[in-house]
């Protein structure tokens, strides 16, 4: 399938999944469910990425300010603004792409393999809709406040860094943690991340919901929808600083 | 009754339905036999509206299928039941969950109403005490059970089955054979059962449409079937030893 192909499908199939739904209560229910298993079941792994990220963007920010003429606060004021414009939103839905995005498409995937999606049809509900929708509702729900809490994860990494190797004084990272503070920035990244959500639900979705033959294409299926999600979310945190911040 | 006129179904340059039309009667369980690849389930799954025909009508008690969208086609679809080859039980829920899962959405029916029914198409299926069992737990003929307790709990006017004794022993095949065929006289309701299981050839055939290389090749009932000279029919008949046997006698 070419590309141009495959991408009108990912229109076509997007179209499919705004309808009215059978039952809005089953919907809420399901979404329920969702916002558990996707913030929830993250929630590990983002903290231990966030406190990493936010150390090592701390002590490679003291490493490489080696200009006397620059405070040593400086240090705060850059993992601040790295964490809060581009690490917690971009590297964690990259994470979220992953973990979410594969278990998505591995899930819808082994459904249509095994009939599940044909069952559900023949019942005559829709069931791109029914099985997407609550994943698109509860991600693009729940992923603002796991970005929230890895952007504060992240920052108490990099003043645990800093106090642990003593590079920087916890007084001079929290001066720069509170200079010149942008909230704009706070609204940039939850931007990002809500297109960022959407992306990965929608994506991964569609390479499940197509899925055709047994285990091997699931598979398959599965690591097409991390990699193109991945791809997209760089494509558009391009797209999105440029349009917004440039 | 489910007329099919003239259906046709190709998967790019492939043929696989081939100017194939029938009647299935209702009250009856109808077969659909023919070897991997004739184009059974493909025929069936058209009729269910999961793949649109090339050309072609169905028209359920007059009501053309064919040209009625997916919001049409939603009424008709309460009133269809279908097995599938795997039973297809949704591996998140529970075995009740799985039955009165078309119940919740379709229906308005309180908790306690829609327990009762569940009880009674599991108790029809004669399933006990499974209610809060995964799919995983089941074995493969309590499956099949469990997905037609599904398939009726709407109690649907057309009943399709797809190669519903597959994987099954042939004690449990039997079983599941006779529970169809007793849900369909029991609710009057019009039974398409794909197979190329004998057995059920020989228990339930009162009328059988053969296919062949994605045509209707042949029509008629099991007692036809063994005066028949149709080579391809025979062929496929009695490839086995044991129907082989069965005709000399």
């Amino acid at each position: 399938m070419s590309y141009l192909e495959q991408l009108g499908n990912y229109w076509l199939f997007l179209k499919l999944l705004f309808s009215k739904p059978e039952k809005l209560r089953l919907y809420i229910q399901r979404v329920r469910d969702e916002l558990l298993s996707i913030g929830n079941g993250s929630l590990g792994i983002v903290a231990l990425t966030s406190i990493f990220m936010g150390a090592v963007i701390t002590i490679q920010s003291v490493y490489n300010l080696v200009n006397p003429l620059v405070p040593l606060y400086a240090v705060g004021i850059v993992t601040r603004d790295s964490v809060i414009l581009e690490f917690s939103p971009t590297i964690i839905m990259l994470v979220l792409a992953g973990k979410v995005g594969s278990s998505i498409a591995s899930e819808i995937g082994t459904m249509r393999v095994t009939e599940q999606i044909d069952a559900l049809e023949i019942i005559g509900i829709n069931s791109s809709g029914y099985l997407v929708i609550p994943k698109l509702v509860a991600a693009v729900l729940i992923c603002p406040f796991v970005v929230i809490i890895s952007m504060f994860l992240a920052i108490a990494g990099g003043w645990m860094a800093g106090e642990m190797t003593g590079v920087i004084p916890s007084a001079d990272y929290i001066k720069g943690l509170q200079d010149e503070f942008i909230p704009f920035n706070v609204l940039f990244a939850m931007i990002k991340t809500i297109v960022f959500s959407f992306l990965i639900v929608s994506i991964s979705s569609f390479f499940g919901f197509y899925t055709k033959g047994g285990a091997l294409e699931v598979g398959q299926s599965s690591t097409k929808a991390v990699v193109y999600s991945s791809i997209f979310i760089l494509i558009f945190d391009y797209i999105l600083t440029m349009l917004i911040l440039a | 009754m489910i007329e099919v006129q003239n259906i046709s179904k190709s998967f790019g340059k492939k043929k696989v339905l081939d100017d194939v039309s029938c009647n299935f009667t209702p009250g009856i369980v109808n077969l659909v036999i023919g070897g991997s690849g004739s184009g059974k389930t493909v025929l069936m799954k058209c009729l269910v509206g999961l793949f649109d025909s090339d050309q072609g009508s169905i028209h359920y008690d007059g009501r053309n299928f064919s040209e009625m969208n997916f919001k049409e086609r939603r009424p008709i679809r309460q009133e269809i039941g279908m097995v599938f080859q795997g039973g297809a039980l949704f591996d998140s829920m529970t075995v009740e969950n799985n039955v009165s899962f078309p119940l919740r959405m379709f229906t308005g029916m309180q908790l306690d109403e829609i327990n009762d029914r569940v009880n009674f198409c599991l108790q029809r299926v004669n399933l006990l005490n499974v209610n809060k069992l995964f799919p995983s737990e089941l074995s493969g003929g309590m499956k099949k059970r469990v997905a037609i307790a599904r398939a009726i709990a709407m109690n649907p006017k057309y009943l399709f089955c797809d190669e519903p004794n597959s994987g099954l022993d042939p004690k449990t095949s039997i079983v599941i054979d006779e529970l169809i065929e007793e849900i369909t006289e029991e609710y009057k309701m019009t039974t398409v059962v794909n197979t190329h299981d004998m057995n059920s050839v020989v228990d339930m055939g009162e009328k059988i449409i053969f296919l062949h290389q994605g045509r209707k090749w042949w029509e008629g009932t099991f007692e036809e079937i063994l005066q028949s000279d149709n080579v391809e029919l025979n062929n496929f008949i009695f490839a086995s030893k044991v129907m082989q046997v069965f005709k000399r006698k």
